[in-house]
């Protein structure tokens, strides 16, 4: 695999990542405050249908952004006020709000569009842009790192940048604000937050509200991305998000990790039908070294500020060393062209590799996935 | 102490719910600019009006007969199965490899070894999670949803590699041999001399359906593994004062829920399809959830919800075809269904509840 | 002032009046006329009690005398029926849990109310962060947390997080929380239940270290050495009433004892002198650790005879109900039980509380709605429940005989005199002694060669305690083997035909029941044992 190969896969990692992104981190917000969400799907199916009409109608993909964070925002209300409020069963609210979303965009699409529950496409002006940071045709001569500027990091839409942002943003809301302290405690044991004199309603609400506003932003992104609203255009995405909140273990960085994962096997799935399984094993220790390399860096930059301790270092430096001696085991497999190992996979087991994985940190194998202790249960007030 | 009669329970508040949810829609039909009274008529005479439009409403009905008996079985234990869309689909895949093995001579001998490859492969894929629940905690809502997107990209991977036709350009099985085609009710009812429409795809498995409901009943109610079911699903720990072992129970249910699940493919994919297509449940696994919901989890009242998701996907699609409104009205009907019967179950049930204490009072006073 | 020490004064005791003694210090808390419902059930009933700034008040009852009631209207949870509540002489409206911070109450929750994996000082400063970032408020908070652990023994690491901390040391944070909200008034719900002695101690030593600055302190508990230590008055509550207040330094623990569990209208029973047979239930060395890592049972002996019954005492918590359990087998345990000679397992296996009625062990569990009886399904199945494995009740290999279960459930149900006679109502529609009825008719009439027998009165109506003691001496009588388990003294010493005290998941001693009376059983089940058979509970 070349590195133009490489840098067109990891971009489009990147367009595919973003969604499940924002996604993942409303699911966030949401199980953080003790809510299981799996009505995310049905939220971004709202929010890509209205943020597509409006975008269509008005000409402006900024207004449909805001349409599309309303529909979004009225979901998470509905679900709210059967979780919250009535203290029902927050799965089944979740299944409902996915029934009805996947029900009404086409039924009212094709109420107002008559195209059998498409938007009309939405022209290059009614949708986002791609920046172009600057001097990315200027640096692009530069071997190595021009390519790399202006083909993976310049030449996304704003959403995306606002996604990557959102990560260290949820991280700073989340562990040092207020707000964030209870928000966590409130999906931990939101009996501790009523006795501290916190409303615990009121608290849930809000993590609602957030969790609304990120899927109206990943709804419309989908919308501006495939150029207006198709009939069950979220894909599931909904879902993936939810296993790689779990596979995050509800976690901002991690949320980061697990979605480029997602979104990484989605792009290799999408450009080779069948890939050899040492192509795929050396694309993704080759990438999981650099990733885990820099993991390292950034750790050991920690350890010179004195933040962490040496033994920190442990961790990622093990994992370094034996995502390389893969790398340098399968060069090696290669070079023996060893029979045993040269057969391909196919795209479906890319397709299902997520949930596999999900189920694997679910069943506690590699390391364990706890959610927030609370989530699930409505609060109801005890003696 | 009981704040509301049984029947009120049983009967009344899913009534209302319903109603709620049949009223809004009908709303929603209206804001589209059609006439919900026409809508509701074009339903009805689709759905029940012609044989060939009840045997559509029959068919859909035996596919939620399973899988909503299926999700209550789970739901007795107080296990969230959500994973019912792939255990059909793997469901499908044991009736499919089935009826491909050899050259049936006839479909009795061929619809009892379908029964048990697709029950055997839907409670194999209902397994792991229960194993993963019972053993090491894992949520079994979570790792069911998995199992629908791992079984969905497994089956597309069946058939692109092992079952399709060689150069046929669709993703489905060989069609089914003649000795593996189940009696429809146009074969069922001709030798009593009424007529139904040879076209419409109700067939044998709907009286599999109706047995599998009085099987469950038995199982439930007359058993003792029902009972153990019952008890640990009301009560953990007085499950474990009476010696019941949950590991046990949470594996048995799920088994027999997913077992249930994979029978829905004698219906869909032997009695209609005769082949193994691409997303043959046609999100029947979760419909299954609202008819469980709706039917109280008994038996009759699921045969009852089934009828009626049965009569709403059928006349959904004679809608689209007459009045051009998307058969996925019957997705916001149905939403709307399990948003009221189950997660607003409190908002119909506590102004109820204040109602009759109220009675109560007045009567006593 | 009055000492209660005569048994005829605690019927009449009215409701006592603020403390006459010392009228120069301020009043830190003054509940009037407190009274609480729910539903049928009278909570409180018209409870007044004065609290004097900087003291130690203790309130000391059984459980369901209604103390934490009352301290739930005290921190907000509960709107009282009527009375009012005075806070250093003012009148306060204590309508939620932050007015009653803001009114200057802590609460120390009996099931801590803290963030497990939190850190100290995220869980000390949540809900009274100082500002919308965190960062101010962790530093004051540790800075205060320093302060506070070199003034009283209040040390804790202020960055560990909560769920790896001891459970004296969690509690330590939720005096810190208290204490961080400038509480005035603490208020302990039973804060020694879950400590070892030495952390109950060192806990003591802390709210001596509070009192000394002025802070007022109300300690809830059923531990009478508890009071007799550390408080400086303490009132009595019983069956949701006020039975007395007095000066900890004028009574005495046998007095408490009494006035606590009171004396009822004695319910004799009618029975003959035990004729003991041979050992059907014996049990060496039992050693019980629960799920937390707590020791319940140390190391306990104990022998039931055929034809005996043998009653367990002792203050709720001591460690009966894990004894029950690990009889009744789903509670892991270590040491030997024996069964009509043949040991039984006792690493919990699943099944464990099938077999133990094979062998003929019947159990009516303490805990009758969460244990003994599934609510929702009706009394036949209740009936049923747990041997429904009998091949009594099979039709053939896989149905059950629905029809005749109902039969035997009836006659069963009928033979214990339940009302309503009718086996298909739900068990949750019985009365509370009708429900136990139906628990008993279970299991007595399997004919148990043992019957463990947990609470068997507990929210029983009297009507119905007499019938169900007459049933337990009845199967006694036909030579079963019997093991009573009751927080009542009075349904101890009128049943049993030997009694053991069981304080801190040790045997502090055996008595015949002519032999000892409420006194000194009172002082054996608080832990005090006057040498007589100090010995006893150390030779396992």
């Amino acid at each position: 695999m070349d590195f133009l190969t490489i840098l067109q896969i990891l971009d489009s990692t990147l367009r595919l990542a973003t969604p499940l992104l924002l996604t993942c981190l409303a699911g966030l917000f949401s199980e953080r405050a003790g809510i299981v969400d799996i009505g995310l799907e049905g939220k971004l199916l709202a929010a890509a249908f209205l943020s597509g009409a409006v975008a269509y109608t008005t000409g402006s993909i900024w207004l449909g952004l805001l349409a599309g964070v309303a529909a979004s925002m009225l979901f998470s209300m509905l679900h709210g006020l059967a979780s919250i409020t009535f203290q029902g069963d927050q799965l089944i609210s979740g299944v409902a709000l996915n029934f009805l979303a996947a029900g009404l965009t086409v039924v009212i699409g094709q109420s107002w569009f008559r195209l059998g529950g498409r938007t009309p496409s939405l022209p290059t002006d009614a949708r986002f842009g791609e920046w172009n940071l600057p001097f990315s045709d200027a640096m692009s001569k530069i071997p190595a790192f021009g390519p790399a500027y202006d083909e993976l990091i310049s030449g996304h839409t704003a959403l995306t940048y606002i996604a990557l942002l959102a990560v260290p943003i949820s991280w700073w809301v989340l562990y040092r604000t207020r707000f964030g302290l209870r928000l966590r405690a409130v999906g931990e044991n939101p009996s501790a937050v009523d006795t501290a004199g916190i409303s615990v309603v009121r608290l849930r609400y809000i993590a609602l509200i957030i969790a609304g506003a990120l899927c109206g932003l990943a709804g419309t992104y989908l919308a501006s991305l495939a150029a207006g609203f198709v009939k069950d255009m979220s894909a599931g995405r909904g879902y993936i998000a939810l296993a790689a909140l779990i596979f995050a273990k509800w976690r901002p960085w991690y949320a980061l990790s697990a979605t480029l994962l997602f979104g990484l096997l989605e792009a290799v799935g999408n450009r080779y039908q069948n890939i050899q399984f040492l192509d795929f094993v050396e694309l993704f220790s080759l990438l999981g070294f650099a990733a885990l390399a820099v993991v390292l860096a950034v750790q050991i930059i920690r350890v010179a500020l004195s933040t962490i301790s040496v033994r920190d270092l442990a961790k990622p430096f093990i994992a370094c060393l034996s995502v390389g001696a893969v790398l340098v085991a399968t060069t090696a497999i290669r070079a023996m062209d060893l029979p045993l190992f040269g057969f391909a996979l196919p795209v479906q087991f890319m397709q299902a590799l997520p949930y596999i994985l999900t189920v694997v940190i679910l069943a506690g194998f590699i390391g364990k996935a706890i959610p927030p202790r609370a989530s699930g249960t409505p609060y109801v007030k005890e003696r | 102490m009981q704040a509301m009669p049984k029947w009120a329970d049983a009967i009344l508040i899913p009534f209302i719910s319903l109603l709620l949810a049949f009223i809004l829609s009908g709303l929603m039909i209206m804001a589209i600019g059609k006439d919900p009274v026409v809508a509701v008529q074009t339903m009805v005479q689709g759905a029940f009006g012609s044989t060939n439009g009840l045997g559509y409403t029959l068919y859909y009905t035996t596919n939620f007969i399973f899988t909503g008996l299926a999700i209550a079985v789970a739901y007795q234990a107080r296990l969230f199965n959500i994973g019912g869309e792939g255990q059909v689909m793997l469901g499908g895949v044991g009736v499919a490899l089935v009826c491909l093995a050899i050259d049936w001579p006839h479909w009795a001998i061929a619809l009892p070894a379908a029964m048990i490859g697709g029950a055997v492969f839907g409670a194999a894929w209902a397994f792991i999670p229960a194993y993963l629940q019972a053993k090491r905690g894992s949520h079994i809502v979570i790792t069911t949803m998995m199992f629908n997107f791992i079984a969905s990209a497994f089956v597309g991977y069946l058939l692109i590699n092992f079952l399709k036709v060689p150069g046929s350009m669709s993703t489905e099985s060989a069609g089914f041999p003649d000795g593996a085609h189940l009696p429809n009710f146009h074969d069922m009812l001709a030798p009593f001399g009424i007529e139904f429409s040879a076209n419409s795809p109700a067939n044998i498995a709907f009286l599999i359906a109706l047995l599998a409901a009085v099987g469950f009943w038995v199982l439930i109610w007359k058993t003792r593994l029902g009972f153990e079911i019952r008890s640990f699903g009301a009560s953990e720990t007085a499950a474990k004062y009476a010696g019941i072992n949950p590991v046990r129970i949470t594996i048995i249910a799920m088994l027999i829920s997913g077992a249930l699940c994979g029978l829905m493919a004698i219906n869909n994919v032997m009695g209609e399809a005769e082949r193994l297509i691409d997303n043959a449940p046609e999100g029947a696994g979760f419909i299954g959830i609202a008819v469980a919901l709706m039917g109280r989890n008994h038996p009759i009242g699921i045969v009852l919800a089934a009828l009626l998701f049965g009569f709403l996907v059928q006349g959904g699609a004679e809608l689209n075809l007459w009045e051009s409104i998307p058969r996925e009205l019957v997705m916001v009907i149905q939403g709307l269904v399990i948003l009221f019967t189950g997660a607003l179950d409190n908002m119909v049930r506590r102004p109820l509840e204040k109602l009759f204490l109220a009675l109560r009072k007045a009567k006593e006073a | 002032m009055v000492v209660t020490t005569s048994q005829g004064r605690q019927t009449s005791a009215a409701p006592s009046s603020p403390q006459t003694a010392s009228m120069s210090d301020p009043l830190a808390i003054e509940l009037r006329g407190i009274s609480k419902a729910f539903g049928p059930v009278q909570a409180n009933k018209d409870i007044s009690i004065s609290v004097r700034k900087g003291t130690i008040h203790g309130i000391i009852g059984e459980n369901g005398a209604g103390k934490s009631t009352l301290m739930s209207i005290l921190y907000g949870f509960y709107k009282a029926d009527s009375g009012t509540v005075l806070i250093n002489g003012q009148e306060v409206q204590i309508t939620s849990s932050q007015a009653a911070i803001n009114a200057g109450i802590g609460m120390v929750f009996q099931h801590f109310k803290l963030v497990e994996n939190f850190t100290v000082l995220e869980n000390v400063i949540l809900g009274a962060e100082e500002g919308a970032l965190l960062k101010p408020s962790l530093g004051k908070a540790r800075k205060l947390l320093q302060q506070l652990s070199d003034e009283y023994e209040l040390s804790v690491d202020p960055d560990a997080l909560v769920e790896n901390l001891s459970v004296g040391h969690q509690q330590r944070v939720e005096i810190l929380k208290a204490l961080y909200r400038q509480a005035d008034i603490l208020i302990l719900d039973e804060p020694t239940g879950v400590l070892t002695p030495a952390e109950a101690d060192h806990l003591f030593r802390i709210l001596q270290g509070l009192k000394e600055q002025g802070k007022t302190i109300i300690l809830i508990t059923h531990k009478l050495r508890e009071i007799m230590d550390v408080t400086d008055s303490v009132s009595v509550m019983r069956r949701g009433e006020m039975t007395d207040t007095v000066k900890t330094s004028e009574t005495s623990p046998e007095a408490l004892a009494e006035l606590m569990v009171g004396r009822k209208v004695l319910l004799e029973v009618e029975k003959t002198p035990a004729a003991p047979g041979t050992p059907i239930l014996e049990v060496e060395n039992l050693t019980v650790v629960d799920a937390q890592g707590v020791i319940r049972v140390k190391g306990i002996d104990l022998q039931v005879r055929a034809g005996e019954i043998l009653g367990i005492a002792g203050v709720a918590g001591n460690g009966q109900t894990e004894l029950l359990e690990v009889l009744g087998g789903y509670q892991v345990g270590t040491g030997v039980i024996r069964m009509n000679g043949e040991e039984l397992d006792l690493t919990g296996n699943a099944s464990d509380g099938q077999s133990r009625r094979e062998k003929g062990i019947g159990h009516v569990p303490e805990d009758r709605h969460d244990e003994g009886l599934i609510l929702e399904f009706s009394a036949w199945e209740n009936i049923m429940f747990g041997y429904h494995h009998d091949p009594e009740y099979q039709k053939n290999g896989l149905i059950m005989d629905t029809a005749k279960i109902k039969q035997i459930a009836y006659d069963k149900m009928e033979r214990f005199d339940t009302r309503p006679l009718n086996e298909k109502l739900p068990a949750k529609s019985f009365s509370g002694g009708n429900q136990q009825k139906i628990v008993l008719a279970r299991e007595i009439e399997r004919n148990p060669d043992l019957l463990l027998i947990g609470q068997p009165t507990r929210g029983v109506d009297i009507g119905a305690i007499e019938f169900i003691h007459q049933q337990i001496v009845a199967l006694r009588d036909q030579g079963k083997a019997i093991l009573l388990v009751s927080v009542e003294l009075d349904e101890i010493l009128s049943l049993s035909d030997r009694i053991a005290v069981m304080f801190d998941g040790k045997i502090m001693g055996e008595r015949l029941p002519a032999e000892t009376d409420e006194r000194e059983l009172g002082m054996l089940m608080a832990g005090i044992n006057n040498g007589a058979d100090a010995a006893q509970s150390g030779d396992a």
